[in-house]
């Protein structure tokens, strides 16, 4: 199947769920053995090393995409996709282990999903559409208990893409940042709040 | 020579210890400074948290963020090697359904698991020691809190304990010179203390086994070691090399600086400095040897790397594998004498298994909002907790459950990570985008949690036993758990989510999820704090125990158990202080008989 039939089958299926079918012939599964019950601790690890990565070029873009919608860079910080955010999905999705197993799948049809339905409302795919038109369609999905019954294995979907991408974001350094955390450094005494902090809070 | 192999242990020793953990390594430390030849065995492999341990590695540099897999259930950072809820090859069965699963904890690996554990460290009281003579329930001990009190001090002394001296009721104090002083409270430890005292719950230090600042080498040695001057000497120089706490790196990845306690960085250095211990790793012991005269022979280990089996013998042997595989090695130990497991003339190796009662609620406050950057790190947490409050309504009846439970905060601004934002949606519905951001920014950090410890009664429904089929990788036959809580344990989980939904609320919060008033969904399942004790407890009958008040073996005098298996009760308290307490003065114990050449 082409991607042009592809999305023709969609739009008629009116993107409905699940995908898993059609993600799987044009995405890899996930293979390799896990790091084992005793890995080397001390050393940083690279998304693709442990195990083959298995999303398609596509689905990178769609998800690079999607990630930037849930995290788009402001004053503070750079979006998700800027901090590398689509290969720790990549690897998180891979991953042999069951958990990570169970996203993948979802990972892959939500990703498959999301252009399909922005064919089928917008008549064209999701990287061609305005960004207005990308936050419209997520404004459906956003919330599981408000969204439409229609709706609601895509709004599960972007509920867990959401926690990949915000989890992967505020695991790297620039995250942090945004976060005002300034711990994980040593000292040599640990001080006491601040005696104007607590005086504010009336907790003197 | 101190690390051996099979072909290179100097048999026969003084004394064999198996396990390297909180009872092992006190075991083979007190031994060993005091003169006596040791052999340790250790199931799983050497380990060096000098070299090993990860400090300051940020999730990013993880693989899946450091986040739990089967592999490391406690995530990649989690200073457990080759263990969790299931070790490979080394089955064990549980029954089924939650109410009645027993989940095991275990780590092959020098210090076990001693290396990520949460470092509380606190004493039992006067009524923790006699409960049954309090309210009719479960067992008294055949020693009190006085048998205890100068072993806690010692032990606080050797590893290093932070806390302070409250003067509370049955929250005993330690002598002068034992603590170090408490971590600095955080913003929201000061604002829970203000909240839960108005609501008469005492909220002072927390008591930890973390360096606060490096340990007096200079006084301390002569305490712990008096008339014995190279003792002294060895062991000044381990407090020496031990650092004080750099305030940031999370505890249960284990110490890089030894800034808190772990057996392979505080108990074994100055052990292995006497040239006395010899240790040999990757030693899995299954059976202690019997001889014609009764008494233990020694041990057979299988050697993990080769898969053979060897014996070596000593005149006296101590248990200290845990209390499960304590309890599992007895069994095992099968002969014409003790058909039924060693040491079990009672039957009740393997029985009263106990657990602590865990129960948590969560919830968010408001005035914790968009606080200036402030690092929070501190000693990992923990610098506050709440002891026990409610002996007198307990004593008069007025509670649904006999015993209490303890309170441990969670808070801050926690190292950000895979799990941070997940935590905080709920305070944002269906947020994405740029609001998504800015709420992450104002509610984090403005989170609190409460942690329930609470004691468990034993009872008959909850114990281990030998499985009649399954063995494990070894050949060796594996434990098969029942388990069970009662109503007192339940209502206790129930009182702890009305308690905690309280300080949340009087804070001005709001809970993430309504609390659970159901007990059998508010309790955690069998195992899951693994503060498993019990097993082989401690007695003044041998009828009804499996040794006597100086965890010796009422069947076989020269077989000792020095881990949690001794216990005859599961204080709020947690275990491992009371374990080391315990097996120091076993140890001593040891070496008086053999001094008196008993053994």
């Amino acid at each position: 199947m082409d991607r042009r039939t592809t999305i023709k089958w969609l739009i008629a299926a009116r993107a409905a769920w699940p995908l898993r079918g059609l993600a799987s012939v044009a995405s890899r599964p996930a293979s390799g053995a896990g790091y084992g019950t005793d890995p080397d601790l001390l050393r940083p690890y690279v998304p693709g090393e442990l195990w083959p990565l298995c999303l398609t070029a596509r689905q990178k873009e769609l998800a690079a995409l999607l990630s930037d919608v849930i995290i788009p860079a402001d004053e503070r910080s750079p979006s998700a996709s800027q901090v590398g955010v689509v290969s720790y999905i990549d690897e998180w999705v891979s991953a042999p282990y069951s958990e990570q197993q169970q996203d993948r799948g979802m990972v892959q049809d939500g990703l498959a999903w999301i252009d399909a339905e922005s064919v089928r409302v917008f008549g064209r795919p999701f990287d061609a559409i305005a960004a207005d038109d990308r936050r419209r369609l997520c404004d459906r999905l956003c919330d599981t208990t408000t969204a439409a019954p229609v709706d609601a294995d895509a709004a599960r979907f972007f509920a867990r893409y959401r926690e990949l991408t915000a989890g992967a974001f505020y695991s790297t350094a620039e995250g942090r940042r945004d976060l005002n955390y300034i711990g994980n450094v040593p000292m040599t005494s640990f001080p006491p709040p601040p005696p104007e902090l607590l005086r504010r809070l009336d907790l003197e | 020579m101190p690390f051996v192999t099979p072909a290179s242990m100097r048999g026969p020793y003084d004394v064999i210890v198996v396990g390297s953990g909180a009872g092992g390594g006190q075991a083979a430390y007190t031994l060993s400074m005091e003169g006596a030849r040791v052999l340790m065995l250790e199931a799983g492999r050497r380990y060096v948290p000098e070299s090993e341990t990860p400090m300051f590695q940020t999730p990013d540099q993880a693989p899946l963020f450091g986040e739990g897999t089967t592999d490391k259930p406690f995530g990649f950072y989690d200073a457990t090697v080759d263990g969790g809820w299931q070790v490979p090859g080394e089955p064990y069965v549980s029954e089924v359904p939650a109410a009645h699963e027993f989940r095991w904890w275990r780590a092959r690996m020098l210090g076990g698991r001693t290396n990520h554990w949460g470092r509380i460290s606190l004493r039992n009281g006067p009524y923790d020691f006699k409960p049954f003579t309090r309210d009719g329930h479960g067992f008294d001990w055949p020693i009190g809190y006085a048998d205890v009190a100068p072993y806690y001090d010692k032990v606080e002394m050797l590893i290093g304990v932070y806390g302070s001296n409250e003067g509370l009721e049955n929250t005993p104090d330690s002598a002068a010179g034992c603590l170090l002083p408490p971590p600095a409270p955080l913003v929201s430890d000061l604002m829970i203390q203000k909240h839960a005292n108005a609501l008469g719950i005492p909220t002072v230090p927390a008591h930890r086994a973390v360096l606060t600042r490096k340990l007096d080498a200079d006084s301390i040695p002569a305490r712990l070691h008096p008339g014995n001057p190279a003792a002294q000497r060895i062991l000044a120089t381990a407090m020496r090399e031990r650092g004080a706490c750099l305030w940031a790196t999370p505890c249960g990845r284990g110490c890089s600086v030894r800034a808190n306690y772990q057996s392979p960085t505080v108990h074994l250095p100055p052990a292995l400095a006497t040239g006395r211990l010899d240790i040999g790793t990757d030693a899995m012991v299954h059976e202690v040897t019997l001889g014609s005269d009764g008494k233990a022979r020694g041990v057979s280990f299988i050697d993990r790397r080769t898969g053979r089996e060897h014996a070596v013998r000593a005149r006296a042997v101590i248990l200290a594998a845990s209390a499960c595989e304590s309890a599992r090695i007895m069994l095992n130990s099968k002969s014409a004498q003790f058909p039924d497991g060693l040491a079990n003339s009672s039957g009740l190796v393997g029985r009263y298994i106990m657990d602590t009662v865990g129960s948590s609620v969560e919830g968010q406050i408001p005035k914790l909002e968009s606080l200036p950057p402030l690092n929070e790190d501190g000693a990992d947490g923990h610098a506050l907790y709440m002891p026990w409050w409610l002996y007198r309504e307990q004593k008069a009846g007025r509670l649904p459950f006999a015993r209490g439970y303890h309170i441990e905060i969670g808070s801050g601004r926690r190292l950000p990570g895979f799990g941070t934002p997940a935590s905080l949606q709920w305070l944002s519905p269906g947020a994405y985008g740029a609001r998504l951001k800015q709420d992450l920014r104002r509610y984090y950090g403005s989170l609190v949690s409460f942690d329930g410890r609470g004691e468990m009664i034993p009872n008959e429904r909850s114990y281990c036993e030998i499985d009649p089929a399954v063995k494990d990788r070894w050949g060796i036959p594996v434990l098969r758990f029942h388990w069970g809580w009662s109503d007192h344990e339940r209502q206790q989980a129930v009182h702890m989510q009305r308690t905690f939904a309280d300080v949340i609320e009087a804070m001005g919060g709001r809970l993430r999820r309504p609390i659970e008033t159901d007990g059998a969904k508010a309790i955690s399942r069998g195992g899951e704090i693994i503060h498993e004790v019990g097993g082989a407890i401690m007695g003044s009958d041998a009828r009804r125990s499996v040794t006597n008040a100086w965890g010796q073996t009422w069947d076989v005098a020269n077989l000792f158990v020095a881990d949690g298996a001794v216990f005859a009760s599961n204080a709020d308290k947690n275990p491992t202080l009371t374990i080391m307490a315990l097996a120091w003065r076993t140890a001593d114990h040891v070496l008086e008989r053999m001094r008196r050449k008993e053994l």
